[in-house]
């Protein structure tokens, strides 16, 4: 007989209790399916469950168990967001236009993750094409936060963040163009981590802005994200910046004996930028990153205040080169080879607009015109190559930081979830709500998000901790430690839903 | 530099996007106030700043020259709108 | 005004498929052919979430046409993209390279005209640059829709931008043809011009003799033979020139040569030509190619055709229009080469005549190419040597010729005993005959001592006639002249 419970429990307490046999894949995946199916089905975080599916992996996941041939996850259920290609089930990415398209073949991450066992239960919602900051863009509706519905649970990867809060898959997999693994995580009161561009292959995931996006993990803590994050790493000779470098073990890593038990930070400095504690910045999401800072240090860090001078120019320079590559990589959506196609047309050229106009929602249809804008003849050096010119001096700016602080600490997001329609019709006041994150991406770092404290409607603030190149480790050690006295990440939402 | 009805409308004919006249007004407004908030980066002086194009600066990796693919068309073509003699069909193009 | 006032400006752009196995950017095979989209990868026809990686053999083939034109190779270029919608096109961009391109500069020198007529003259490249294919729209009828083939889709391409240097259809055609024979040559590409391997878009303009700025041009796309492209530039040129003279202007437009009519006509033009939106490729990182791996091309690069037709000219003492000839092609300058290192370089000129003669003129009729010619450099080098040491008359010589054509024997030597071909050098066998000749014709006789020479031939013929042609004809003469007493 199992326990609920279990539902709760982290990746490496399932893991030991697979290998022991005191719990089957079968079971495992049956439970979280139920969870799916009942307190999860209002939350409308999953696009696509494929149950027979999900348990077939199961028992061949069991049969390697029994075999002795367990890998890293095998047999531990996760959720792909729907814009990671899995071969034989609908990879819609939350639009109408892909709503048909059933994926030839397997994203480089989907293969590494089955490779290692897991067991895919299905497919999350999300902002259409990863273009929103609230999965308020999406065909299948919006993600309801679990801690409060009615409430974006953040975006894009809001289905994958919700489904995790709500303990309906215990790990899943995200990705992160301006924020969109780190700010869906902060909302929902998990931990994201997005990792250094490149870590991840972006082979199968379809592009939103190819020198920005990065797949990242979900999970409850640091250490989940852990496992989950070693497993999808993984050089892949299809994609050209796909880094080729040894694969690491994060979630040995994060484990790692420190000198000082009571101190495990000690040595550690932490930079505090000015430029992310100034006008903006939510009351109540200051005090719980403050006081969350102040836990660091007692854990031993040092924190200095730093400045990143240009941070502030990242919401336009990232805008502007997101949609400019977008209105490109969306070029490809024409119906002529899958996706949606308009049912009358008169010719060639209204099959595409027809298409195209159908199968886009209104804020696709934005960027891609914004985008179109900034690449034409004439605008080209005063948008799109300005934007790449002060892409250089924000990454200047961190490569500065790094040489007086080893990570980088800030509030995720100046603000908590907010609720359904607030941001109104206006999509610029939705877009400065990534102004901690979209930094990040621009230089091509990694960043974490983990849960920090709640403010006063009782929704999740997140603390964002942000790395130089290939600091994964670091930055999720960093992280365990905090978890491992501290209890935020422990929080359930009550009801969800 | 806002965008007048005349620039929306050409620039949604070469995104392929069809924007009818009743949609122009909002369209155009919200691309205006998303053009405002990207004017505040024109006033940053870049002279001498190299654009950075991509996270990661360095060469581009190289394949070597062989085949590995195999004829996947059938797979391909199940998901595609409208197919005949292994050829996807699109209204008449004309040069 | 006439046409004489006027000056024609010619620059050619080629797209020059490369000979690799697989395409630019996927692992799909370029063979030519195949049932259609069976060769379109995910990647060649764009399903969401593929990436391209570039193939280093498209990369090797632009350093080797770098090398081969002396341009400069861009130690660091840029795949960029260029936006467009068209069915055959399944991104909605094509890659390309834009600011940087992999090859800057360069010059082919081309050869124009024939004869006393001829001269050399320097085209300068402007750059070479490598970018994917497009696939291909079939008109057939499918219930009123056109049919896509992917297959092409992705094969690497150079696109060869000359510089405005040409003046008349013969220079573009002598360009294009030097540069068609330079790619095969070094073996970038299979040269293949019915199959679209090669192919030729010209810009034209026309403009008064003395102007020195250039006149609006007009572009025609994709010629795909040199007889086209002549054709093409020669009414383009011609309708220009009357446009002007009426008082017209030309529109800088992009027109299609219709080889039916021998006409051009405007292509339905694409809206966004003008706005192609390049920028960057994210998907693709600058390529950057080290001074190691040029040298090591350049090791592996075969001797070129101005480096060989030096040689002939100078080692071999060739004109410079067999030189010329004898390297047009790489086949044929190492038939050449096979046939003078077997008959000796002393025989090198008898070679380069046999080759551009007896065995050109009977390749061309039976439409073969020079290395499918029957007759190996072996047998031909055989026949030379022959000629040389007196056995064979030039006559006699090209029905040893026919022989080895026709596989009657495997040598010359062999065709010679076998059809008794010897010339016949014997001084008494022939005085015999000389002196048969004299007896039966005293009318020529008569005529040539009265100082016809004419008459001579006559008598002379009548030898070789009687020999069955294995006299040596200057033999007789001499015999023949010598009895007459003149």
């Amino acid at each position: 007989m199992i326990s609920v419970q279990i539902c709760n429990e982290p990746v490496s307490v399932l893991r030991r209790a697979l290998a022991k046999k005191e719990i089957s894949s079968v079971e495992l995946t049956k439970l979280f399916l139920s969870r799916i199916e009942g307190i999860g089905a209002p939350l409308n975080a999953f696009i696509t469950v494929d149950s027979e599916r999900a348990l077939a992996e199961a028992r061949a996941a069991d049969g390697r168990i029994a075999k002795g041939e367990a890998g890293a996850l095998t047999g531990i259920p996760l959720a792909h967001k729907d814009l990671f290609c899995t071969e034989g089930v609908l990879t819609s990415c939350g639009s109408k236009m892909l709503s048909n398209f059933v994926s030839p073949y397997d994203a480089h991450v989907v293969s590494l993750l089955k490779k290692a066992g897991a067991v895919s239960l299905g497919k999350t919602n999300m902002d259409e094409f990863a273009m929103g900051s609230s999965n308020e863009t999406s065909h299948y509706g919006p993600v309801h936060n679990p801690w409060k519905p009615g409430y974006v649970p953040g975006g894009s990867s809001g289905g994958s963040a919700a489904a995790v809060a709500a303990r309906l898959v215990p790990i899943a997999t995200g990705t992160d163009t301006g924020g969109s693994v780190r700010q869906p995580a902060s909302f929902c009161g998990i931990t994201g981590i997005k990792p250094t561009y490149g870590l991840v292959s972006r082979y199968g995931m379809v592009a939103y802005a190819s020198s920005l996006d990065q797949g990242g993990a979900f999970g409850a803590s640091a250490a989940d994200c852990a496992a989950l994050l070693s497993a999808m790493t993984g050089f892949d000779p299809r994609d050209s910046t796909s880094l080729d470098r040894p694969t690491e073990d994060y979630a040995a890593a994060i484990d790692a004996p420190v000198p000082h038990a009571s101190r495990p930070l000690a040595g550690l400095t932490v930079g505090i930028p000015d430029e992310f504690f100034s006008e903006g910045l939510g009351d109540e999401v200051r005090a719980a990153v403050e006081s969350a800072l102040a836990q660091y240090r007692a854990l031993g860090a040092a924190t200095r205040q730093i400045s990143l001078p240009n941070a502030r120019l990242a919401i336009p320079a990232y805008y502007v080169i997101a949609m400019a590559e977008a209105s490109s990589n969306l070029s490809r959506f024409d119906g002529v080879r899958y996706g949606h196609r308009t049912a009358e047309y008169a010719d060639l050229s209204d099959l595409y607009c027809k298409s195209r106009s159908e199968g886009f929602g209104a804020e696709v249809q934005r960027r891609i015109l914004v985008g179109t804008f900034v690449l034409s003849h004439g605008y080209y050096d005063a948008y799109y190559l300005q934007a790449q010119k002060l892409r250089r001096l924000i990454a200047d700016d961190f490569k500065r930081a790094f040489t007086e602080c080893d990570l980088i600490a800030g509030p995720t997001s100046p603000v908590t979830a907010w609720p359904f329609g607030a941001m109104g019709d206006d999509p610029v006041k939705m877009y400065l709500a990534d102004i901690y994150t979209t930094p990040v991406n621009l230089a091509g770092l990694p960043g974490i998000s983990h849960p920090c404290g709640f403010d006063s409607a009782g929704l999740p603030v997140g603390l964002q901790l942000i790395g130089n190149y290939f600091s994964e480790a670091r930055l999720l050690a960093a992280a365990h430690h905090f978890q491992q006295s501290t209890d935020w990440h422990l929080r359930r939402p009550a009801n969800p839903a | 530099m806002p965008l007048s009805n005349e620039q929306v409308k050409h620039l949604s004919r070469l995104a392929r996007l069809s924007l009818p006249d009743s949609r122009l007004d909002i369209t155009r407004n919200c691309l205006n106030s998303i053009f405002e908030l990207i004017a505040q980066m024109q006033a940053v002086d870049t002279t001498g700043i190299s654009p950075m194009s991509h996270p990661q600066e360095s060469a581009t990796r190289l394949r070597e020259d062989v085949v590995t693919e195999t004829d996947r068309s059938v797979a391909f073509q199940a998901v595609a709108p409208q197919t005949e003699a292994g050829l996807y069909l699109v209204p008449k193009v004309i040069e | 005004m006439s046409r004489a006032d006027w000056e024609t400006v010619i620059g050619l752009e080629i797209h020059a498929q490369l000979n690799t196995q697989a395409k630019i950017f996927s692992n799909a095979s370029t063979a030519f052919g195949a049932p259609p989209n069976a060769q379109a990868s995910a990647v060649d026809i764009a399903l969401p979430g593929v990436l391209p990686v570039l193939n280093r053999g498209a990369v090797e083939r632009a350093i080797r046409l770098g090398l081969a034109l002396g341009s400069n190779i861009a130690p660091k270029s840029v795949f960029a993209r260029k936006n467009y919608f068209y069915p055959d096109l399944p991104k909605g961009y094509q890659i390309s390279q834009f600011e940087l391109p992999v090859v800057q500069g360069g010059i082919l020198t081309i050869r124009v005209g024939e004869g006393e007529e001829a001269y050399e003259k320097p085209i300068r490249l402007t750059r070479a640059h490598l970018e994917e294919d497009a696939g291909k729209s079939l008109h057939e009828d499918f219930h009123g829709m056109s049919g896509i083939d992917l297959n092409r889709a992705g094969t690497p391409l150079l696109e060869i931008v000359s510089e405005p240097d040409m003046r008349s259809s013969a220079e573009a055609v002598a360009y294009a043809r030097a540069l068609h024979a330079l790619v095969c040559w070094i073996d970038i590409c299979d040269g293949n011009m019915q199959e679209g391997s090669f192919r030729c878009d010209a810009n034209v303009s026309v403009r008064k003799k003395g102007d020195t700025t250039l006149g609006t041009r007009r572009e025609i796309k994709n010629l795909n033979s040199f007889r086209f492209l002549q054709q093409a530039i020669d009414f383009e040129t011609g309708w220009q020139i009357e446009t002007l003279e009426d008082g017209g202007q030309i529109q800088q437009s992009t027109v299609l040569f219709d080889p039916e009519t021998g006409t051009t006509r405007m292509m339905r033009t694409k809206e966004d030509a003008h706005d192609y939106r390049y920028f960057p490729d994210p998907d693709l990182l600058p390529l950057e190619i080290g001074a190691d791996w040029i040298e090591q091309i350049k090791a592996s690069m075969p001797e070129l055709p101005t480096a060989m037709k030096a040689r002939f000219e100078h080692s071999l003492g060739l004109s410079p229009q067999d030189a010329s000839a004898l390297t047009s092609s790489k086949e044929v300058a190492d038939y050449f080469q096979a046939t003078v290192s077997a008959a000796g370089t002393a025989q090198a000129k008898r070679c380069a005549n046999w080759v551009m003669g007896e065995l050109a003129a009977r390749i061309n009729k039976a439409g073969l190419g020079i290395s499918a010619a029957p007759i190996s450099p072996a047998q031909l080098a055989g026949l030379i040597l022959r000629i040389d040491d007196g056995s064979l008359s030039n006559t006699i010589a090209r029905k040893v010729f026919e022989a080895l054509w026709n596989g009657e024997g495997t040598s010359a030597d062999d065709i010679i005993e076998r059809q008794g071909l010897k010339q016949v050098t014997d001084s008494g066998a022939i005085e015999a005959i000389v002196n048969e000749v004299i007896a039966a014709n005293p009318k020529s006789v008569e005529e040539f001592r009265a100082g016809k020479e004419k008459a001579l031939n006559a008598l002379v013929g009548q030898v070789m006639k009687a020999s069955r042609g294995k006299a040596n004809p200057a033999q007789v003469n001499e015999l023949m002249r010598r009895k007459l007493g003149s």
